[in-house]
């Protein structure tokens, strides 16, 4: 398993500073750790006032919606793919940057594809748990094989609408 | 009932056929039907199967191998279902295509 | 037409060459079949019965005459010398191999066309009117809002793993011929009180497993709108349909599950944060698409066309292609003219490397060099002089190509079916055959207006739930079997056929279909189509003469 954060020419692997804890798990004394949405509900005042980086993965039957106001106070949050063809995520990383104003990471995780990274960078993911990483240079080609975009979405990129207005 | 396996050729697409004499390591395909290793009963059909998946999975020759039942039909080899037939036939609406037009008769 | 500037070029290049390398590491054993399914197939990349197909992209049915001399090359190239028209406006290659693909793909981007979306749980070819730009009482060219819809949803990244395939039409007339009420978005232009120009949107309707018609969930949508709608339209979608079972997971279903008026409403919630986004298109973009929709150059032309009309009163057979197969343009002196892809003995929507080429020859010597598809499986030469209808005509004849069936009963819709289709349960084509075989010209006009569609499985390619006949191929205990059903219809008056009762052999189905017409010629009131009669009397004198019983 690796972590892959894009940065603006590719992708760099990054620590993960986050444990990832089951929902009985004891919760450590301190270092960042990625609970449950469940989790984070039941035990939601002890996790935001500990000692140390707090993140929520969500499934793709929970929206990011539920976590509005507390969003501030998170440093991840990571959207679960169960399955490549379970797209909702595509619509909850959007959801997070474009409507709920999430600064902070977010996460793809679970049934990433290479393939789809392009379009999770496009709705707002910024850091990609790949299972199997051959080499940066193929993220970072995924990432550039179009050069074209006609949708206008969270990660400024400039569309083809854009660059006709502008021309 | 007696079984062959039938599969697509992972370039062409076309159907192909395991062939006589196929085991683990030493695979062959064959486009028409009468090539076809027939499994007489249920153990060697499964054996014959693993052989094919095992193949597909590691040579990239050809994709989604499976089983089909077959029968002597006036001393040929024929599937027992319709859609099996046409697969090995080719289109019933064009008999100008498909292995109807390269050397198994219809 | 439209025409690519360099960004739409450059996308569908780059597109070309990314599936290259995909195929290249497919073939090399870097990814996996399990892996490589979903982006062949988002490339409209199948693995059928014989071989693989691939489906390429006609935009709301519009090309032009070197579009179709390169779809004729490509059949002769690198299929088997014909093509497939389909009931979604595209054309579909039964041959290829997979090598080739990409090759083919760089091919068709050279005259900008693309596979992009025609499979896949995406957005696809969004459909129109066949004769958007032509019709009369057309309120605008739907084709505008085709092109930026298919700009829009190309490689959209929110909704390219939708729990479903998703299939928009738009129309632009009252009468509508792209079967708007049937697809998962469906729009119509109408003017609100104010004269204002819009779209009526209809959403969750399908046919398939469990058809629906659509129900509309706004009255009028301003055409500003008109991208922030769609978009909210899919993130609900995509949020809400089902994941836990494919059959279920269309979007009828969740706006039957969720009921219209909660859709609706949660449309309108998400519609809200986002219609006064980016997505509110500048009116400098809408009009440099409208641009490329203008009319062609047409001829101040007399209304009276001598020399067609001597030749309608001396021809039999060229007064009958007139009948059926010309529609009024909204230009006087002008005509739309059909070219029936379904000849006497042939697969219903194929047509042959030559003969595209010949309907590519004949759009630059008539129609302005412009050619429509149709949801009917036919081919369309929108702008021709009706003077020019006889030599149109006699070098139709000359290519096999001027049946004059247009709306008649052997202009079935059919799906490839069990002949070539991987799902199919049931063979179609034959059945197709035997039923046009059945009646002679001279039958199927005095029948009239009629139609018949067929499916070779449950999935409904062949849109049997919306013929006025309509047929559907089952497997039956090892058998070929199939049901009938009557009443059905795709036009703004949609309805769903109903099963007429127990199911037929291969052999019995045509004898079924004689003796339905024959109950219709029996009771038909005068001038009433078939659906008018089955509308008036109901299943029960049809069900007697087919089954001996009520």
């Amino acid at each position: 398993m690796a972590l892959l954060e894009r940065r603006e020419d590719g992708a760099a692997e990054i620590e993960d500073r986050f444990t990832r804890l089951g929902d009985d798990d004891a919760l450590p004394g301190s270092g960042g750790v990625l609970v449950s949405y469940s989790r984070f509900s039941a035990e939601r005042e002890a996790l935001l006032s500990r000692d140390g980086d707090l993140g929520v993965w969500l499934d793709s039957n929970e929206s990011p919606t539920q976590l509005a106001d507390d969003l501030d106070r998170l440093a991840v949050v990571a959207c679960n793919f169960p399955a490549f063809n379970d797209g909702r995520a595509f619509s909850y990383a959007r959801l997070l940057r474009e409507r709920l104003g999430f600064k902070g990471e977010v996460r793809a995780i679970g049934e990433v594809m290479l393939e789809q990274i392009t379009f999770m960078v496009r709705s707002g993911f910024s850091t990609f748990e790949l299972k199997d990483l051959k080499e940066l240079d193929e993220f970072k080609r995924v990432c550039d094989e179009v050069r074209v975009v006609y949708q206008p979405t969270g990660d400024g990129r400039q569309t083809a609408l854009q660059r006709r207005l502008g021309s | 009932m007696s079984q062959i396996v039938i599969a697509s050729g992972l370039g062409s697409g076309r159907v192909v056929f395991l062939a006589k004499g196929s085991k683990t390591g030493a695979v062959a395909w064959g486009g028409l039907i009468e090539v076809s290793e027939v499994a007489a009963d249920d153990a060697r059909a499964a054996e014959l199967l693993a052989i094919a998946e095992a193949d597909a999975a590691t040579q990239n020759e050809v994709v989604e191998p499976y089983l089909i039942d077959v029968e002597d039909k006036g001393g040929q080899l024929r599937p027992t279902k319709y859609r099996e037939v046409i697969r090995c036939l080719g289109p019933t609406v064009r008999e100008d295509l498909g292995k109807q037009a390269e050397g198994t008769s219809a | 037409m439209y025409r690519y500037d360099e960004h739409d070029h450059a996308l569908v290049q780059d597109r070309v060459t990314q599936f290259r390398r995909q195929v290249e590491r497919r073939m090399a054993g870097e990814i996996s079949e399990e892996q490589f399914r979903p982006l062949r197939l988002m490339n409209g990349l199948y693995l059928q019965l014989h071989a693989y197909m691939l489906r390429v992209a006609i935009p709301y049915g519009t090309l032009d005459s070197r579009q179709m001399r390169k779809l004729a090359y490509i059949a002769r190239r690198y299929d088997k010398g014909y093509g497939h028209f389909t009931t979604r406006q595209n054309i579909q290659y039964n041959w290829p191999k997979l090598e080739e693909t990409p090759d083919i793909l760089a091919e068709l981007a050279e005259v900008e066309m693309h596979a992009i979306q025609t499979s896949g749980n995406c957005i696809r070819n969004v459909t129109s009117d066949q004769y958007a730009g032509a019709a009369k009482n057309e309120i605008e060219d739907p084709r505008i809002w085709c092109e930026i819809a298919r700009q829009w949803s190309t490689l959209h990244p929110e909704f390219s793993f939708l729990p479903r395939k998703f299939k928009i039409a738009i129309t632009g007339c009252d009468n509508d011929r792209a079967a708007v009420k049937v697809h998962d978005i469906g729009m119509i232009m109408k003017r609100d009180a104010s004269g204002e120009v819009g779209f009526e949107v209809i959403v969750g309707g399908g046919l398939g497993r469990t058809p629906f018609v659509g129900k509309t969930i706004r009255e009028f949508l301003p055409k500003e709108h008109f991208l922030s709608y769609l978009e909210a339209v899919l993130r609900v979608y995509n949020q809400l349909g089902r994941r836990d079972n494919k059959y279920k997971a269309r979007i009828k279903v969740t706006l039957h599950e969720t009921g219209k008026e909660e859709f609706a409403r949660l449309v309108e919630e998400e519609w809200m944060e986002i219609k006064d986004s980016t997505l509110k298109l500048p009116k400098e973009e809408v009009d440099r698409i409208a641009k490329h929709f203008e009319p062609p150059a047409f001829r101040a032309v007399p209304e009276v066309a001598p020399t067609t009309d001597a030749r309608a009163a001396s021809d039999a057979g060229f007064a009958s292609w007139l009948r059926h197969n010309i529609f009024e343009h909204k230009t006087q002196g002008y005509s739309i003219a059909n070219i029936s892809v379904k000849p006497m003995g042939e697969a219903p929507g194929d047509a042959t490397a030559e003969q595209m080429d010949v309907m590519a020859d004949l759009a630059d010597e008539f129609s302005f060099s412009e050619l429509r598809v149709t949801h009917s499986q036919n081919v369309v030469l929108p702008h021709v002089e009706r003077e020019a209808l006889p030599a149109l005509y006699d070098k139709l004849v000359e290519a096999g190509l001027a049946t004059a069936n247009l709306g008649l009963l052997s202009d079935i819709i059919c799906c490839p079916g069990l002949d070539y289709c991987a799902l199919a349960n049931a063979r179609s084509i034959p059945i197709a055959m035997k039923i046009a075989e059945r009646f002679t010209p001279a039958k199927q006009e005095e029948i009239g207006d009629l139609q018949v569609k067929i499916s070779g499985c449950i999935n409904a390619c062949g849109h049997h739930h919306v013929g006025h006949i309509g047929i559907l191929g089952v497997d039956r205990k090892g058998e070929e079997h199939y049901q009938v059903q009557l009443g059905g219809s795709a036009t703004e008056e949609a309805a769903l056929g109903k099963i007429l009762g127990r199911g037929f052999s291969a052999d019995e189905v045509v004898e079924v279909v004689d003796k339905i017409i024959a109950t219709y010629l029996d009771i038909r009131e005068d001038g009433e189509e078939f659906i008018e009669t089955f509308r008036r009397v109901g299943q029960t004198p049809f069900k007697e003469r087919v089954y001996g019983t009520a």
